[in-house]
């Protein structure tokens, strides 16, 4: 088989841990959204989703930073952070050892990836994990692309392990689902925590919709730290997921600045039926 | 300066209960085990989270301990800013390649 599903959204914590101090109807409108993320997915019937995410120091530290690693784990257990202050209770989440295998080694076949038997999973997974699989009855396979830590991954490589993943995802046979998360403008857990460029984020998103090689590219991180904040490295989430989905265009269906979860929320899916016949197709 | 250690620990205290358990019992038992300078043990011990901020950690790795130390998410962004009125900029790590403030 292959991708049934591809998609991007948000995973800042304070989506679900500081809620309550949301204005307006920014949460309700937000989770209603991801809600519809989830129906989306759902819809294609998905043996198992692939989150690429951008994880925050919860196992990766600087004595042994993978660019890459994916998960290949029987079970994960999140969120690492206090359940109290992330407002989701700590639970284990099903791997697939199996899919898992098989998936790094075809993706080895392109990339150089780590991998990783045990995973405790932070706010980056667990918080879309909260919305789009809130039984947890789903085979997870986590991904992580260092987007913390300097020196990181160029965007054209990350681009390059989405087209990899896409490879391995069509060498086995299971409905792979894949979601990449991360912010694009922000300035997470800093003094500035709060402030979004929207217009930054807007354009980036236009290229992310439109599925440009090029201009999803054509950033460098010293631009990207100035103008949109150490946050923004991890635009490489989405990109990964650009390369899997090469071809394909996507929308935006919600997209808001809200500053109290210190990031543009967004919620981005692929339309996977819209690439152009490849050649020689009948 | 030895902020990677700093960073080490902190990254460590996130992830296991049982340090932290120990940590806050009796935190040299656990700050001798990693080479600090005296300002970062300081910083460790009372905690200065603003200083933390200052000394270059990352909050990524900071905003646990904040949480841990009790601090709610208003009190650790007010710590930050209030220490760059104090302290001036950030002096290492990622932030110290901005003017140390953004938009503050």
């Amino acid at each position: 088989m292959s991708l049934v599903f591809a998609g991007v959204c948000s995973h800042a914590p304070g989506i679900t841990g500081r809620k309550d101090m949301a204005e307006g109807d920014d949460a309700e409108t937000l989770y209603a959204a991801m809600d519809e993320m989830r129906l989306a997915m759902e819809a294609t019937r998905p043996d198992a989703l692939i989150v690429i995410a951008a994880e925050h120091f919860a196992n990766f530290f600087m004595n042994n930073m993978p660019a890459y690693c994916v998960g290949m784990g029987e079970e994960y257990e999140g969120p690492i952070e206090d359940p109290e202050w992330l407002g989701i209770q700590r639970t284990t989440v099903p791997g697939n050892v199996d899919l898992s295998r098989r998936l790094i080694e075809h993706t080895m076949q392109d990339i150089d990836v780590a991998y990783a038997e045990e995973w405790k999973f932070d706010h980056g997974i667990m918080v879309p994990l909260h919305f789009l699989t809130p039984r947890y009855d789903l085979p997870i396979i986590p991904v992580n692309i260092n987007c913390q830590g300097p020196p990181i991954t160029p965007l054209h490589r990350a681009y390059a392990f989405g087209q990899a993943l896409r490879k391995a995802c069509d060498a086995v046979p299971e409905r792979i689902a894949i979601v990449g998360t991360g912010g694009i403008s922000h300035w997470p857990a800093t003094p500035d925590s709060g402030k979004i460029d929207a217009d930054w984020d807007r354009d980036f998103l236009d290229r992310w919709c439109s599925n440009d090689r090029e201009r999803l590219l054509d950033y460098t991180d010293e631009q990207t730290y100035f103008e949109a904040g150490q946050g923004g490295f991890e635009i490489r989430t989405f990109i990964a997921i650009s390369g899997a989905t090469e071809g394909c265009t996507g929308s935006v269906p919600y997209y808001r600045p809200i500053p109290i979860f210190a990031v543009g929320c967004t919620v981005g899916i692929m339309d996977l039926d819209s690439a152009p016949p490849m050649e020689g197709a009948a | 300066m030895s902020l990677y250690y700093v960073q080490k620990l902190l990254y460590n205290l996130n992830r296991d209960e049982e340090l932290q358990q120990k940590f806050f019992a009796d935190k040299d038992s656990v700050l001798v085990d990693y080479k600090l300078n005296e300002e970062e043990q300081e910083a460790l011990r009372k905690p200065d989270i603003g200083l933390l901020y200052i000394l270059g950690v990352n909050g990524q790795i900071l905003m646990h301990y904040a949480a841990m130390c009790g601090y709610a998410w208003p009190e650790y962004i007010k710590s930050m800013r209030d220490a760059l009125d104090e302290h001036g900029n950030v002096r290492a790590g990622l932030y110290v390649t901005t003017d140390g403030k953004g938009a503050v």
